[in-house]
């Protein structure tokens, strides 16, 4: 079975965030970059899979810093193939990352497709779904476990409330991943060293961005005071005697 | 327990011994006594499935490879409490048990909570997983303002290397703070790199992660080629170590101490500057990789003598029989894993050893030590009286700084 794993970086939340002068993007001189947690849950779903019943994997990505990192991390974890797509990914959004995906997995034409079922910085719907509107493939998302029976598989929907649904999909297919059946494991440095020199990243370049459909910003801002809050000064004592008082001002005491 | 014996194949147990033979004194596993005293002595002996001797025992007998199905490797705390009472001098913590780790870190059995401190350090450059450029933030509102090279770039005579601990917790900041007024006070011409300090990487060295502690050497060798300074003190004894006994090997080579050894060898300048009593009794506790893995255990008790009013006690364990506080060899790192096996904490027996002794304080000179003593501390109801002070605290405190 032929996998194919597309993944994307977001901002990291370990860097404090500024603002561009254009003030509707975020300042990247500061800005790391780090994988989006589902994907990676993603990358675990693949490689599990592989284990249990054979299959090639696939790991997709835009060219961002570190991406060559990540895809040989992929490989050290058993990845076959590694992807990096070039291009000015500038302003790019997620209708235009599933597009430029889709157009490569048209050809790579994979028996199932994982993705991370969502990302924090997605502002214009998820790549999963988009993805797979762009293919006129079937959508399954928030799965958390995957079973393949020949050109089927039985993906483990999360619902809320710890309802989970088991929904037949047939392949070929695209799943959001919601949580791998085991965390991301670890991979020895000195195994990604190893694989540095002898795994190969594909690149492929991309005619352009089609952002259409996406959303545009206006403006981005730091979330603004109100003046609904009341910063209470003092001791503690102090501070705790003046919540009192207005806890009962209030009624609530 | 399915036994193969398999003497004419090449297995797991055989490359694993030939690996350990490459390790200094290495050869000396072949004279194992099976005597028990190091699995007897680790203060962890009692809950591993495979201490260090019948580690030995299964690579003699050829069943190594069901070592490293267990866990309990990550009982270990890389105290070298096993390698000093060897009789036959056997490269236990540096071989055997960081060797098995290896293995373990190579098979991917390794606990998720260190998962993620290694791949913070790989990711960060420090286990915390804090932001590489906060590294420096510590410092800011110090007057005089604390050197960083990378900003200055003048000349010093002392590169501190601050660490991981020292720089980012929240615990160990007002140590960092009350040592940097330290160095001050002696006039000495210091500098840190600040945002470009990484790791030492040691105790991920000792959690089995050798290529990890091999990309943080790299890449501080890189830094310490850019500035001048004739030498290096550290604040953490890990960094002491790697830096004293493991980077050489990797072609970097500085004069180092660590922090206590620098301070005592300028006692006589420090003492009229202690001029504050400290009415107080101090158990002191030996840092295993400051005291039993590399011999400094009058310095830090010098320095504290030279405090007016102090009495220094001492705990049953002291010197090469200290005992460790759970946080080396990634213990740091697996709390939660451990406290599963054991429902008991080192740091709390020690901090009961303190309250023994009758000390008001327990005095430490390790970065790890007064967040992990300080909760043992809250937990232990006998010790709430006990203060945990990191040792350049009490000597600020007695310089009035």
């Amino acid at each position: 079975m032929k996998i194919a794993v597309p993944v994307k970086f977001v901002p990291d939340l370990v860097e404090e965030f500024t603002i561009d002068s254009s003030g509707a993007a975020l300042d990247t001189s500061w800005l790391r970059l780090i994988i989006n947690e589902f994907d990676d849950h993603a990358v675990e779903q693949a490689v599990l899979l592989k284990e249990r019943s054979g299959g090639q994997v696939t790991v997709l990505m835009a060219e961002a810093d570190g991406a060559d990192d990540f895809l040989f991390t992929a490989a050290a974890k058993s990845a076959d193939q590694l992807i990096k797509l070039t291009g000015d990914f500038h302003n790019c959004n997620n209708h235009a990352l599933a597009r430029a995906f889709a157009n490569l997995l048209k050809d790579l034409k994979p028996d199932l497709v994982l993705t991370g079922v969502q990302a924090h910085n997605d502002l214009d719907g998820a790549v999963g779904p988009l993805m797979a509107e762009y293919l006129s493939l079937p959508y399954v998302g928030y799965v958390a476990g995957i079973t393949v029976y020949g050109d089927k598989v039985i993906a483990r929907k999360e619902y809320s409330g710890g309802l989970v649904a088991e929904v037949e999909v047939k392949l070929p297919a695209v799943l959001g991943i919601q949580a791998a059946e085991q965390p991301p494991r670890y991979v020895a440095y000195s195994k990604i060293r190893q694989v540095m020199g002898t795994a190969n990243i594909e690149e492929s370049p991309i005619a352009g961005l089609d952002l259409s459909a996406g959303t545009a910003v206006s403006r981005m801002f730091q979330p603004e005071s109100t003046e609904r809050a009341t910063m209470i000064d003092g001791s503690v004592d102090e501070v705790a005697d003046k919540l009192v008082a207005i806890f009962k001002e209030y009624g609530t005491l | 327990m399915e036994i193969t014996l398999s003497p004419l194949e090449s297995s797991l147990s055989k490359t694993f011994l030939t690996s350990i033979y490459q390790v200094n004194d290495g050869g000396n596993i072949r004279t194992c006594l099976q005597c028990g005293t190091c699995s007897g002595i680790c203060p962890f002996g009692y809950i591993m499935q495979y201490p260090p001797g019948k580690m030995v025992g299964a690579l003699r007998t050829d069943i190594f490879d069901q070592v490293i199905k267990t866990d309990s490797v990550w009982m270990c705390v890389s105290c070298y409490a096993c390698t000093e009472f060897c009789p036959s001098d056997i490269p236990i913590t540096a071989g055997l048990m960081t060797r098995a780790k290896e293995e373990m870190v190579l098979a991917g059995n390794i606990p998720t909570e260190l998962q993620s401190a290694l791949e913070n350090t790989q990711r960060y450059g420090n286990p915390l997983g804090e932001s590489p450029r906060k590294r420096a933030d510590w410092a800011m509102g110090l007057q005089p303002e604390v050197n960083i090279l990378g900003k200055t770039r003048q000349p010093v005579d002392v590169l501190w290397f601050v660490g991981d601990y020292a720089s980012y917790h929240p615990r160990m900041v007002s140590a960092t703070k009350a040592l940097a007024k330290i160095l001050d006070a002696l006039g000495i011409k210091f500098g840190i790199l600040g945002p470009e300090e990484n790791s030492d990487g040691d105790s991920q060295r000792l959690a089995g992660e050798r290529g990890l502690f091999e990309m943080m050497t790299q890449k501080n060798g890189q830094v310490f080629k850019k500035y001048q300074f004739t030498e290096i003190i550290t604040t953490d004894p890990h960094a002491f170590n790697a830096l004293k006994n493991e980077y050489p090997s990797l072609g970097i080579s500085y004069p180092v101490k660590h922090y206590t050894q620098f301070l005592a060898g300028r006692i006589e300048q420090l003492k009229p500057l202690l001029k504050k009593t400290i009415q107080t009794k101090i158990a002191y506790h030996d840092p295993c990789y400051l005291g039993r893995a590399n011999g400094i255990f009058d310095e830090p008790r010098d320095l504290l003598k030279a405090i007016p009013g102090v009495e220094l006690v001492e705990m049953s364990h002291q010197r090469t029989n200290s005992l460790c506080c759970g946080g080396g060899g990634g213990g740091m790192w697996l709390d939660g894993f451990q406290w599963e096996k054991a429902h008991t904490r080192l740091s709390e027996w020690r901090v009961r050893e303190a309250v023994a002794a009758n000390a008001d304080i327990l005095a430490v000179a390790c970065p790890y030590e007064p967040p992990r003593f300080e909760d043992a501390v809250k937990t232990i109801q006998t010790a709430s009286h006990l203060k945990v002070r990191e040792l350049a605290e009490l000597l600020a405190e007695a310089m009035d700084l």
